[in-house]
């Protein structure tokens, strides 16, 4: 069991009011908020021993240099990758996406190809495939979901063939909170002879990462969803993949020799990490998923379980409130998104506000999905470690409220 | 800060001007990047005046409210006169203070008005 007491204690944030009421904050799937801890590390970095990395050999350079490489063996264990080699830092999630359409599509994928995705991908893992398939003259498919949100694994299958060069899917649905299957459909990618790349983003923040177990070839995620600082993305990938892969940008750090004609580039992973990194940042990180390992992941999922099954079961019982996503808490994670009838999203999230809650209104980065499932937009609650069940209350309560200035039944 | 007056219900559920013209002079649609909400309006012209205009699409009650005013301000005018309509003026008719992102709703259907205007 979780002390959320005391974790809430460690988020100076959850003390603030919002329109005379203590904060509600029900958009963890955008950002999370941050410890103590990990304001503290970065304060710590630029009062304490500000220095560039990997160049300096005087006492700040080794410093920083030390913090900024445990770091990345710190996130190295967080999702059980073999080498840190493997660790490559950079921007934010999207970034790291991109990093495999350049450096890894630009080389792998030719005309008539295929890329499969699916329907709930965030924009992030859709707009990248979609100029680069351009480029490539190859071609997208994309798997359906079925009346829950859940993958739809016969659409799979069919989609599923020679042509297909790579799988890029979402691990957990950033609208509708899916888990999607990933083991299983990265074992029957592997046997039809292509990769797969996991959006990890709302995943790895709330759920026991194990890369290799799963195997997948790419994992993307990012730092600021998960306790640490923005501008912290990570992207995992196999060695053998990464050795392949030419650079993505070029310049400092990713060279071992430079001639006026000619370069060689350095080795994994700072190969892919062109130019002063975002150091602070990501010593920061570190110590976000120390704290994330002292509360535990199990707990985590475990709670977040808790509060969803607790949400779907009270909002239900509410008239003329949609839900969508699964009913099963098994395959979903901690995050919901409803409509109330007749009341534009907007407006909910506008009157939430005046309640001191935030949620997330619109179409999340997932138009595509909010197409498919015949919606404009919708609202989104998402949960962290530090969320109650008095605080869905406070969000019951609201969608009264909300129901009463539209005069919904 | 209460923004739902019973004037900014009134009009987003029962939106003037709502539907479409049979044969409009120019007609515009623009999305609200932030959201994915749509507006849309056709305008009827006859000797520099709009003599008939009708919006469509789907959004809040802020951009609905929005358009819904906005059509009743331009209806009848000179299109001199409708150049001359500034965003601060459809806010004053909409009497609500709005946050920085709730303004890109009040000011869609402007946009589309200024765009659809643009392509006489």
């Amino acid at each position: 069991m979780l002390s959320v007491t005391r974790i809430r204690q460690d988020f100076p944030i959850l003390k603030r009011k919002i329109n005379g009421h203590p904060l509600v904050y029900f958009d963890n799937a955008a950002t999370s908020q941050k410890p103590q801890i990990v304001i503290d590390a970065i304060k710590n970095y630029y009062e304490n021993y500000n220095a560039n990395v990997h160049r300096g050999v005087h006492t700040l350079a080794n410093e920083a240099t030390m913090a900024y490489e445990e770091s990345r063996e710190k996130i190295k264990k967080f999702i059980n990758a073999k080498s840190t080699k493997e660790i490559i830092f950079t921007k934010n999630d999207t970034e790291a996406i991109n990093l495999v359409a350049y450096a890894w599509g630009r080389n792998h994928l030719k005309k008539g190809d295929e890329i499969l995705l699916s329907v709930t991908e965030h924009h992030s893992n859709l707009v990248p495939w979609q100029i680069l398939a351009k480029e490539k003259g190859a071609k997208l498919k994309f798997i359906d979901i079925d009346k829950e949100g859940n993958l739809d694994l016969n659409s799979f299958i069919k989609n599923l063939n020679s042509k297909t060069k790579l799988v890029a899917l979402v691990w957990i649905s950033n609208t509708l909170g899916t888990i999607n299957p990933v083991a299983k459909l990265i074992k029957l990618s592997h046997q039809n002879g292509s990769l797969v790349l996991i959006d990890g983003a709302q995943y790895v923040p709330h759920q026991q990462t194990n890369v290799q177990k799963i195997d997948c070839d790419f994992l993307v995620f990012t730092g600021h969803k998960m306790l640490g600082p923005m501008g912290t993305g990570v992207l995992y990938a196999k060695e053998k993949i990464l050795e392949e892969m030419p650079p993505f940008l070029a310049g400092g750090d990713m060279i071992r020799e430079v001639y006026l004609e000619k370069t060689i580039y350095n080795d994994l992973p700072y190969k892919f990490e062109a130019g002063t990194p975002n150091v602070g940042d990501f010593i920061a990180l570190g110590t976000a998923t120390t704290y994330l390992n002292s509360v535990g992941l199990l707990q985590i999922r475990d709670h977040e379980k808790k509060l969803t099954l607790y949400t779907l079961k009270k909002m239900s019982e509410i008239k003329n409130v949609e839900i969508y996503g699964p009913s099963d808490v098994n395959n979903r994670g901690g995050i919901v998104a409803f409509n109330i009838a007749g009341v534009h999203p907007h407006d909910v999230a506008s009157i939430f506000d005046d309640y001191g809650i935030a949620i997330r209104s619109g179409h999340h980065c997932t138009m595509p999905l909010h197409q498919r499932l015949k919606l404009t937009a919708s609202c989104r609650a998402s949960f962290y470690l530090y969320n109650t069940t008095d605080e869905i209350d406070c969000l019951l309560n609201a969608i009264l409220k909300v129901k009463k200035v539209f005069g919904v039944k | 800060m209460n923004i739902y007056f019973e004037q900014i219900i009134d009009l987003y559920q029962h939106p003037r001007n709502f539907g479409r013209l049979k044969k409009p002079t120019v007609s515009h649609e623009e999305v609200n990047v932030f959201c994915g909400d749509k507006i849309r309006m056709d305008l009827g012209i006859k000797n520099d005046q709009i003599i008939d205009v009708a919006f469509g699409g789907s959004g809040c009650a802020i951009s609905i409210a929005s358009a819904s005013l906005l059509t009743d301000m331009v209806h009848g005018k000179k299109l001199a006169l409708v150049k001359k309509i500034t965003k601060e003026n459809l806010l004053q008719s909409l009497n609500i203070e709005l946050t920085p992102t709730r303004l890109k709703c009040a000011w869609l259907s402007w946009e589309v008005l200024q765009k659809a205007l643009k392509k006489l």
